[in-house]
């Protein structure tokens, strides 16, 4: 029982991967910037902007709409983050939990956040929150499906193991299954699936700053939005570990190894941050297109070509 | 200076409040966020929502009708809000004080903080008011 409180608040949980997930943060604004020539924000400017909206700012409730499930909808959302965290973590620093079909339950809790979010912006009562939410919602029927075939994929190419300790241990053993195509098929899928679950730029329509000003988090201030903050920090630490142990082999954590395993999370944040900076955002329909389509198309494509060995 | 004050100073997020403005102000305020200037390495981000603001800039001359929009997005915001005059038309009225449209210089209808005349002022102008508004909090 201590052990499990101990997973869920400090290790691999909430104070762990929320403190990386702030560097990371840290490490996509400094990349946005220098991007675009500016100089960007200083390291520890994720916590000032948590540490201020959760104790400075006032929290104001809506008029309309239900408050209760309005400041409940981010508490769920830590809720799922961490819970995912604690899930994908464990196997990943070589401690067993010993149950298996543990990635069917990773793709459930990693769906919770984006949820809470559409529940929390139709309880504000907002016009632009519920274009938002409505917008998140068609967000999620399109790249969940393919996010689900990016992992049967990965089940598959490791010989029908359902838990992310076996898929991690077989391509420990043999070798990493992004060298193959099938492989580098599945991880350009998965990191279009990342982004969408992000809400990074090409898939920001649900909170278009210019657009629907901030869409599904417009009504959000101090505690309630700093939960949201914390929950985007954390996803942006565990949706890249959660691709490095499908596809890249996962962490070993003895001597040079911890370097690599700090360079494949830097890595692939850097290919995220790079796409966020080079597209527009799109329309709904064209997400909607681009996942039900052309992604799914690949993603298919890339399970038969592991059908056939390649 | 206690931990709360000193992360309130690291990252004020503006919103900003356009009256009827000759836009002049405006672009300025962009080019404070443009890369010459870059106010994000002091933590200062654009927010779209008045309910994540910190910093809410006011310009332009405010006339009858905008009055009415600044005293609600006044209310909406999350205290402590910390209100900034920009402009020769924010601060006094500049060449419509006498205007039969004007409704007061911003100071006459919600509490400011700071002031930062020119017509329009410079970034370093808007820069250097902006330090003085975080020395003050």
């Amino acid at each position: 029982m201590a052990a499990d409180l101990f997973y869920f608040f400090v290790f691999p949980g909430l104070l762990f991967s929320a403190v990386i997930g702030a560097f990371l943060s840290w490490f996509d604004r400094k990349i946005t910037a220098r991007v675009q020539f500016r100089k960007g924000p200083p390291l520890l400017q994720p916590f000032y902007d948590f540490f201020k909206l959760l104790l400075v700012k006032e929290t104001i409730l809506p008029k309309q709409g239900s408050p209760v499930i309005f400041l409940l909808a981010p508490v769920f959302a830590v809720f799922g983050a961490t819970m995912s965290a604690v899930f994908i973590l464990l196997p990943l620093f070589n401690i067993t939990t010993g149950f298996k079909g543990d990635l069917i339950v990773i793709f459930y809790l990693l769906t919770i956040p984006s949820f809470s979010y559409v529940i929390g912006s139709l309880a504000s009562g907002n016009p632009l929150a519920a274009v938002g939410g409505s917008r998140e919602m068609k967000l999620i029927l399109s790249y969940e499906s393919t996010f689900l075939l990016v992992i049967a994929g990965v089940i598959f190419k490791a010989s029908q193991y359902f838990d992310l300790n076996s898929i991690i241990t077989i391509q420990h053993n043999s070798s990493p299954f992004i060298g193959s195509f099938s492989g580098i098929i599945l991880f350009i899928v998965g990191i279009f699936c990342i982004q969408a679950k992000l809400g990074m730029v090409p898939f920001d329509m649900s909170e278009a700053e210019t657009e629907i000003t901030e869409g599904t988090f417009i009504e959000y201030s101090g505690a309630p939005y700093a939960l949201i903050k914390l929950t985007k920090y954390i996803m942006l630490f565990i949706l890249p570990a959660f691709i490095t142990g499908l596809l890249l082999n996962g962490f070993v954590l003895k001597g040079i190894n911890i370097l690599w395993a700090v360079l494949k999370i830097l890595g692939i944040v850097l290919l995220l941050t790079l796409i966020r900076n080079t597209n527009p955002r799109l329309k709904i329909k064209q997400a909607v297109n681009f996942f039900l389509v052309w992604m799914n198309l690949l993603a298919i494509t890339a399970i038969v070509l592991a059908y056939f060995g390649f | 200076m206690g931990f709360k004050s000193f992360c309130f100073k690291k990252s004020l997020w503006v919103f900003h409040f356009g009256g009827a403005s000759c836009n002049n102000c405006d672009i300025e305020i962009l080019d404070c966020l443009t890369p010459r200037y870059d106010l994000e390495r002091f933590g200062i981000l654009l927010v779209g929502s008045v309910r994540h603001a910190d910093v809410l800039l006011v310009n332009g001359s405010i006339n009858m009708r905008d009055k009415e929009r600044l005293i609600e997005i006044y209310n909406q915001a999350p205290k402590p809000i910390l209100v900034v005059a920009i402009g020769a038309c924010g601060c006094t009225g500049g060449i419509f004080a006498e205007g039969n449209t004007f409704a007061g210089p911003v100071d006459k209808i919600i509490p400011v903080n700071a002031y930062i005349p020119g017509c329009p002022p410079k970034p370093e102008a808007i820069i250097a008011g902006i330090v003085k508004l975080v020395k003050s909090v």
